[in-house]
C-alpha cells in the first residue's frame, strides 16, 4: 500500500534538473505582447495614439478597444454570480472609455521580443481626463464618495445579511455585551511564476493555448465560445505552474482573451509573460475588509450572540462575485457554537485591483476575527483563554453540526466530523500551555517579554460542482491518470498515483500521471478551495475501481474463477493465494481490445481470442463493455468537507526594536485520512509561512490617489528563510463521512489562523490589543509608545 | 549587436546579442536553458541565480554582454554527467524541499556554492547563507533541511 | 521589465574610461557591479544612453589592499571578495559587520565597494562606513584625480561630490586600529533589506562617534561622551529630521536611532 505513507514526489526529478516546463518554456520563437497599462486609478480616456509604437521596427501589431469585434468588445465574464450582486460589473478586455485602477489594461503591443514590446508600450501617448478616486475601502463606502462606475448610486457591489436563531433577544438577555472593530489588510497570493499565456493556431484552425492558470478546463471552454470553435478544436494546457494560492484562479483575464487573439490575427504563436510589475497591478489581490462585531457572554463566558457588520474591498471589479465575503460569514463562527449569529456585509468597489481569493479565501479575516473576540472575551471576564474556548467548542456527539448559515455554494453549512475539544487539549498540551505563565514570567524578570497566542478554524474544503479522472492501463501493463485540474506544486501528481496504485495493485513507478491538460480530460473545475485531494482524489478512485471491474471481469473469464476471489498484485490479477494464476494488467489491456493490431504477443493473443468468441456464436465486446481498460469517471461532492485545526504561537516582542521573532509555532491539523503525510506537511509548513507573511510582512499599500505604492519585491515583504521559524506539526485525522477515500482538503488550511494566533500572542506580550493584520514593527511602535 | 562567447555548463555558444539583453533572457531564450527562472527582474527573489565563473549572480542583474568570455553554469549543468543527480537534488527530493519548483534552481545553485560547509552551521546560520532566495511554496523547511542533510553525506 | 537600449562600452584601462566619460557626458553611466543601476533599469526608471563597463579593466586588483594602515578598495573589488579577504576580521572588523548586512550573497558576489559607495544610497551600509570610519574617495577623470574625504563626498540621497566625467577608482578606509572599538547595528524588517535605521559606532578614548543612516537623505555623525544612553543619542538626534515612508514613521525611527545608536556605542567601548 501506498495510501497514507511518506511516498517521495513523482514530479521532483524534472523539477531539480531544470526540465521542468512552465508556461514561458513554450513556443521560443513566438512573438511577444506587452501592454500599455493605466497610469490613473480613475480617469476617462481623451485620447490613445499608438503611432509611436507602430514606427518601431519589429512591431508587428498595436491594439485598443476599437480594435475588439463581436464577443471580444464584450465585458469579460461575471465568473461566480450571486443573487445579491446589484452591480455585475467587470472589465473589458482594453479599456473602453474610462479606466478605474492604476494597472487597467488600455493597449496591446506584439512585437519581435518583449524589449521591443515594451519600447513600444512606451512609445504609446495616452491622454487622460482624471477623475475622482475612491481608492480607501471605508471611505468608499460612504454615501458622498467617489463612484467607481459613474452610472451608479454608489460604490456597493452587493450585500447581504442573514440571521441564524435571534439576536437581538439574546444580546438584549446578555451578561455582557462588547463592540470591536477588526482590520485585515489587502495582500495578495503573489506566486514567483507570474502569469503566463502562449497561443498557437495551427494549419486546420485548431487553437492550443499553454496558460499558467488554475482553471484550464474553464479557459478552454471560454475560448471556444469566443473563436465559435468545437471544444476539441480548442486545447488548454496548464503545464508546471510556478505557484498559483488563487490568483491563477480567474478566468478570464485580459490577457488570456487577447493573446489568442492576437495569434490569431497575426496567424504567428503569440507569448506574453507577466513581469513582476504588472503582477502587482494587473492579477487580483485580496484581504481587505473591515469588521465591526457585537459580541454578548454569559457569565461563565459562553457566547450567546455574536453579529458582525463588514466591509469588504472588491477592488474596480466584481470578477469573482462575493464570493470572498460570502466564505467569511460562513465560516466566521469557526468550531464555536454560535446559537445567535447575524452578519451583514456590503462588498465596495475602489479605484484599485480587483480581489479574488487568495489562499484562505475569507477565512483568514474569519479565523482573525472570531479569535481575537475569544481573547479579548477572555480578557473581560476575567477568564484564561483556552478555557473560554473550551466552553463554546462545539462536542465530538454533535456532528453532523448545521451552522444555521449559507455555505459558499448555497447549501447549508453542515460539518461533518471532528473532534475540535481534542485538538485543543493536544495543542495545550504540546506547546505547554499551562507551564507559559511560569515562563513568561521568568522572561519577564530577564527584561525579555513573551506572550503566547493561539487561535482555531474550521475549513470547509472539497466543494463541487464536480471534477473528472480518466484512468487507462496500457498493454505494457503501465496506467495512465488524467486529471481536468492543474497543479501549482501541490503533488497532485503522487497522491493521484497512490490512489491509483494501491487498487490496481501496480507499482507506482508505473503510474504516469498527467494533470491540467485537455487533451487528456477536457471536463473539469479547477484547482481552488481546497478541493484536488477530495473532489478529483475520490474521482480518481472512483475510475480507478472500474477499471478494476472491467479488468477483473476479463480475468475472471480466463481464470475460470469468481471476480470476487482475484486480487490485484505486483501487476498482475490473480486467484488470491495462488501468485502463479497471475495475468499481467497489460495483457488484460490487450485482451481487452480485440484486434488491435498491435505490437507484441498478447495482441496475438487478443486477436485468437476475437476468433474464439466469434466461433462460439459470441462478440468479442459484448454489450455493457468497452474496448480496452480505461475508464473517465466523475465525482460530485454533495457537499463540502471541514477540516479544521489549532495553532499556538510563541512569541517575544523586542521592545527595543519593537520587533516580533517567533519563537515556537505549534499547529494541530486534521484534514480527515491522509493520503500522503510528507505532502500534507508540505502544504501545512507553506500556508504558515504565507500566514506568517500575512501578520507581520505583506501589506499592499495605496495612497488616496490609488497608488500602489509597494508594487515591487523590494517594498512588498515576502518572508525569506530568515523571517520564518520551523512549525512543528501535530495530525489528527478524522475520516469524512462523506465521502470514500475518508478526505478533506488541505491546501489552505496553514494560512488560515495564523494572523489570529500571531496577534493573540502580541496582544498577549504587551497587553495591548492588535485587531489589526498585519502589523509592522513601525505600527507596533505606535502602539507601544502611545 | 555585440558577437560574444559564452561557455554554459561546458559548452561553448557564440552569439550576437543587443547590450541591453539580461543573462537570464539569453539563457533562456536564446540558448534554450529553461532551468533558470525569472520571479521579479530586481534581484530581489533569486529564481534567476546562476553561477558566472563559479560565483553565484542574479542573472537578471547581469547583460549578456558582461558574460562574454566567461563560464556559466546553470541547473541543466548541475546533476553529474552520468545523469545522477547532485547530492542536493537528491536531498531536495527527499526532503520535500520543493514544490511548484520555481524557485527551485536558484535555490540549488545557490546552495551549490556553500553546502559543503552547512555540516557545521545551525539551522540559523544555513537560513542567513540561503538569503536572497524566495520560496512561496515550501514555508524554507524542506529546504533548510535538505541543505543541512547534503552538507551531512557530503 | 526589460531594461531600455544604451550604447555599450568595455575600455580596458582607467585612463579609457576617463576619456569615454569626457567624450560622452552627462549621457554616459560608468557600470561596476551594477547591482542598483540595473534593476531601474529594468523598471525603465533609468535610461542611459551609454554605459560604461569597468569590469573589463585589466590588471585591476581583486581583493583589498592593506598599506601603512589603509585598506584600498579598487573599483572591482566585490563585496564577496572583501567578506573573504582573510585579513577582515582583524584590520576590518566594522566592514565584516556591516557586510553581514548588506544585501544577500548572490548580489555581494557582483556588487563591488567602491559603487555602493558612489551610488551613495542613504540607507546602505558601506557608505555610513566610509563616514564613520573617516576614509577618502579618489575620483578621477580627463582632468586627473582628486582626493575627496568622506565628510565631503555624501551631498544626498544618491548625490556625490562628483563632478561631471569624474568616476571613483578607489576607496580607502583607515585599518582598525588596536586603540578602538567598532560596533555596527541596524534594523531591517528581513535580512539583508536597506536599513529602517542602522548605526555604526567607533570608539575611541572616552568619546564614541556615530554614524546613522536609513533615517534621512544622508548618514549622519554625531560624537557623544561615554559611556552613552539612549537618550543620550536621542538628544543628540533631536533636530534631525527623520525620513517618514511606507515602512518606518518618522517617529519609529528616532527611537530606533537613539536604542540601537546606544547599543552599538556600548558595544564598541565593550
Amino acid at each position: 500500500m501506498t495510501f497514507g505513507e511518506r511516498v517521495e514526489r513523482r514530479e521532483d526529478r524534472r523539477l531539480l534538473t531544470g526540465d521542468g516546463r512552465y508556461t514561458d518554456d513554450f513556443a521560443p520563437h513566438s512573438a511577444h505582447a506587452a501592454f500599455l497599462r493605466s497610469e490613473y486609478a480613475h480617469a476617462r480616456i481623451v485620447d490613445v495614439d499608438v503611432s509611436g509604437a507602430l514606427d518601431i521596427d519589429g512591431v508587428h501589431a498595436v491594439y485598443t478597444y476599437e480594435d475588439l469585434e463581436g464577443r471580444f468588445a464584450d465585458p469579460l465574464p461575471l465568473i461566480i454570480p450571486h443573487e445579491a450582486i446589484v452591480a455585475p460589473r467587470t472589465q473589458y478586455a482594453l479599456a473602453r472609455e474610462e479606466v478605474r485602477y492604476v494597472g487597467e489594461t488600455i493597449a496591446m503591443v506584439v512585437a519581435r521580443d518583449r524589449y521591443v514590446a515594451e519600447d513600444a508600450a512606451e512609445a504609446i501617448r495616452v491622454e487622460y481626463e482624471p477623475l475622482p478616486v475612491a481608492a480607501d475601502l471605508e471611505g468608499a463606502a460612504e454615501p458622498d464618495a467617489p463612484r467607481v462606475h459613474g452610472d451608479r448610486p454608489d460604490n456597493v457591489i452587493g450585500a447581504v445579511s442573514q440571521e441564524h436563531g435571534d439576536v437581538d433577544a439574546a444580546l438584549a438577555g446578555a451578561d455582557h455585551v462588547f463592540d470591536w472593530r477588526f482590520v485585515i489588510e489587502r495582500s495578495a497570493s503573489m506566486p514567483l511564476e507570474g502569469r503566463a499565456i502562449v497561443a498557437r493556431f495551427d494549419e486546420e484552425g485548431g487553437l492550443l493555448v499553454y496558460d499558467s492558470t488554475q482553471a484550464p478546463t474553464g479557459v478552454r471552454a471560454g475560448l471556444s465560445l469566443l473563436f465559435g470553435l468545437s471544444l476539441e478544436q480548442v486545447q488548454v494546457v496548464a503545464p508546471d505552474v510556478g505557484g498559483g494560492f488563487g490568483v491563477k484562479v480567474i478566468q478570464f483575464y485580459p490577457e488570456e482573451v487577447l493573446v489568442p487573439l492576437a495569434a490569431h490575427r497575426l496567424a504567428m504563436p503569440v507569448k506574453w509573460t507577466e513581469d513582476r510589475r504588472e503582477h502587482f497591478i494587473g492579477s487580483t489581490h485580496e484581504r481587505r475588509q473591515i469588521h465591526d462585531v457585537t459580541v454578548g457572554l454569559d457569565e461563565d463566558g459562553r457566547i450567546v450572540a455574536l453579529e458582525t457588520s463588514f466591509l469588504h474591498d472588491g477592488g474596480a471589479y466584481c470578477p469573482y462575485g462575493l464570493i470572498i465575503p460570502v466564505i467569511t460569514a460562513a465560516q466566521l463562527p469557526g468550531p464555536y457554537k454560535l446559537e445567535n449569529y447575524r452578519f451583514d456585509f456590503r462588498a465596495i468597489f475602489t479605484n484599485t485591483v480587483p480581489t479574488s481569493p487568495y489562499r484562505g479565501a475569507g477565512r483568514p479575516h474569519a479565523a482573525f476575527v472570531m479569535e481575537r473576540v475569544m481573547d479579548r472575551a477572555a480578557a473581560e471576564l476575567g477568564l484564561d483563554r483556552a478555557e473560554i474556548r473550551r466552553r463554546n467548542l462545539i462536542q465530538p456527539d454533535e456532528f453532523p453540526y448545521d451552522v444555521g448559515v449559507s455555505f459558499q455554494d448555497g447549501g447549508p453549512t453542515v460539518y461533518d466530523s471532528g473532534d475540535y475539544p481534542g485538538g485543543l487539549e493536544l495543542l495545550m498540551r504540546e506547546v505547554g500551555y499551562d507551564g507559559f505563565a511560569a515562563q513568561k514570567e521568568a522572561a519577564r524578570a530577564e527584561g525579555r517579554t513573551l506572550g503566547l497566542g493561539i487561535a482555531c478554524y474550521v475549513e470547509g474544503t472539497g466543494i463541487g460542482p464536480y471534477e473528472g479522472a480518466a484512468v487507462d492501463v496500457l498493454v505494457d501493463g503501465s496506467v495512465t491518470v488524467a486529471s481536468g485540474m492543474s497543479s501549482q506544486g501541490q503533488g497532485h501528481e503522487t497522491i493521484f498515483a497512490q490512489i491509483a496504485a494501491d487498487d490496481l495493485g501496480v507499482p507506482l513507478e508505473r503510474i504516469r500521471v498527467t494533470t491540467g491538460d485537455t487533451r487528456r480530460l477536457g471536463w473539469g473545475v479547477g484547482t481552488f478551495a481546497s478541493r484536488t485531494a477530495v473532489v478529483a482524489g475520490n474521482a480518481v478512485k472512483k475510475a480507478t475501481r472500474e477499471v478494476r471491474r472491467q479488468a477483473a471481469e476479463l480475468a475472471a473469464r480466463m481464470l475460470e474463477a469468481d471476480p470476487e476471489d482475484l486480487e490485484f498484485a505486483e501487476g498482475t490479477v490473480r486467484v488470491k493465494g495462488s501468485p502463479a494464476s497471475g495475468i499481467p494488467l497489460g495483457q488484460l489491456a490487450a485482451m481487452a481490445n480485440p484486434l488491435r493490431y498491435a505490437f507484441g504477443e498478447e495482441s496475438a493473443v487478443a486477436a485468437l481470442l476475437t476468433r474464439k468468441a466469434y466461433a462460439s456464436q459470441d462478440v468479442p465486446l459484448p454489450d455493457g463493455t468497452t474496448p480496452g481498460l480505461n475508464a473517465v469517471e466523475y465525482y460530485s461532492p454533495k457537499s463540502g468537507v471541514f477540516g479544521y485545526g489549532m495553532h499556538a504561537a510563541v512569541v517575544e516582542v523586542d521592545r527595543d526594536r519593537c520587533d516580533v521573532r517567533i519563537l515556537r509555532y505549534v499547529v494541530v491539523h486534521d484534514c480527515g485520512t491522509i493520503i500522503n503525510p510528507t505532502i500534507v506537511d508540505g502544504q501545512v509548513y507553506g500556508g504558515v509561512a504565507q500566514g506568517i507573511g500575512g501578520a507581520l510582512y505583506e501589506r499592499i499599500a495605496y495612497d488616496e490617489d490609488g497608488q500602489l505604492l509597494n508594487a515591487s519585491f523590494m517594498d512588498f515583504l515576502m518572508p525569506y528563510a530568515t523571517e520564518v521559524p520551523e512549525p512543528e506539526l501535530h495530525h489528527t485525522e478524522t475520516p469524512s463521512p462523506n465521502n470514500e477515500l475518508g478526505v478533506k482538503g488541505v491546501g489552505e488550511a496553514g494560512t488560515i489562523p495564523v494572523a489570529a494566533a500571531i496577534a493573540n500572542a502580541i496582544s498577549d506580550a504587551l497587553g495591548t490589543p492588535i485587531d489589526r493584520m498585519p502589523i509592522s514593527p513601525s505600527q507596533l511602535h505606535e502602539l507601544m509608545h502611545s | 549587436m555585440i558577437a560574444i562567447a559564452l561557455t554554459v555548463n561546458g559548452d561553448r555558444h557564440d552569439i550576437e546579442v543587443e547590450p541591453r539583453r539580461l543573462l537570464s533572457d539569453v539563457l533562456r531564450h536564446d540558448l534554450g536553458l529553461t532551468g533558470t527562472h525569472v520571479g521579479c527582474e530586481h534581484g530581489v527573489c533569486g529564481c534567476c541565480t546562476v553561477l558566472l565563473d563559479d560565483e553565484p549572480v542574479r542573472a537578471c542583474l547581469v547583460f549578456a554582454v558582461q558574460a562574454d568570455g566567461r563560464a556559466v553554469k546553470t541547473i541543466e549543468g548541475l546533476a553529474n554527467a552520468d545523469g545522477t543527480l547532485h547530492p542536493l537534488q537528491e536531498a531536495f527530493h527527499r526532503h520535500h524541499g520543493l514544490q511548484c519548483g520555481f524557485c527551485t534552481p536558484g535555490f540549488l545553485m545557490l546552495a551549490s556554492t556553500v553546502y559543503k560547509q552547512a555540516a557545521s552551521m545551525s539551522d540559523e546560520e544555513i537560513r542567513v547563507a540561503l538569503g536572497g532566495q524566495l520560496c512561496r511554496c515550501t514555508g524554507y523547511v524542506g529546504i533548510v533541511r535538505a541543505v543541512r542533510a547534503a552538507a551531512e553525506e557530503a | 521589465m526589460k531594461p531600455p537600449p544604451f550604447a555599450y562600452h568595455r575600455p580596458s584601462t582607467r585612463a579609457a574610461v576617463d576619456q569615454l566619460l569626457a567624450e560622452l557626458g552627462e549621457e554616459a553611466k560608468v557600470l561596476a557591479g551594477g547591482q542598483s543601476l540595473i534593476p531601474i533599469m529594468n523598471m525603465r526608471l533609468a535610461a542611459p544612453a551609454h554605459l560604461i563597463d569597468i569590469n573589463t579593466l585589466e590588471d585591476e586588483p581583486t581583493e583589498p589592499a592593506l598599506e601603512d594602515g589603509v585598506i584600498r578598495f579598487g573599483p572591482l573589488v566585490r563585496q564577496a571578495a572583501a567578506e573573504r579577504w582573510l585579513e577582515l576580521a582583524a584590520r576590518a572588523p566594522a566592514l565584516k559587520e556591516a557586510l553581514a548586512y548588506t544585501a544577500h550573497p548572490a548580489i555581494r558576489s557582483r556588487g563591488t565597494v567602491v559603487g555602493s559607495i558612489a551610488h551613495a544610497d542613504p540607507a546602505a551600509e558601506l557608505p555610513a562606513l566610509l563616514l564613520a570610519l573617516g576614509g577618502e574617495v579618489r575620483a578621477r577623470g580627463a582632468d586627473g584625480s582628486r582626493t575627496i574625504a568622506a565628510e565631503d563626498f555624501f551631498l544626498g540621497a544618491l548625490e556625490t561630490a562628483l563632478k561631471p566625467g569624474e568616476w571613483v577608482e578607489e576607496v580607502s578606509l583607515p585599518a582598525a586600529r588596536p586603540d578602538s572599538g567598532y560596533a555596527v547595528e541596524e534594523f531591517a524588517q528581513r535580512h539583508g533589506d536597506y536599513a529602517l535605521c542602522g548605526v555604526i559606532a567607533v570608539a575611541r578614548e572616552d568619546r564614541v562617534t556615530l554614524v546613522h543612516f536609513g533615517i534621512g537623505p544622508l548618514a549622519v555623525r554625531t560624537t557623544l561622551p561615554a559611556p552613552v544612553t539612549v537618550d543620550d543619542v536621542r538628544e543628540a538626534l533631536a533636530d534631525v529630521d527623520m525620513t517618514d515612508d511606507l515602512h518606518a514613521s518618522s517617529a519609529y525611527r528616532r527611537h530606533l536611532a537613539a536604542v540601537l545608536g546606544a547599543r552599538a556605542a556600548s558595544r564598541a567601548l565593550a
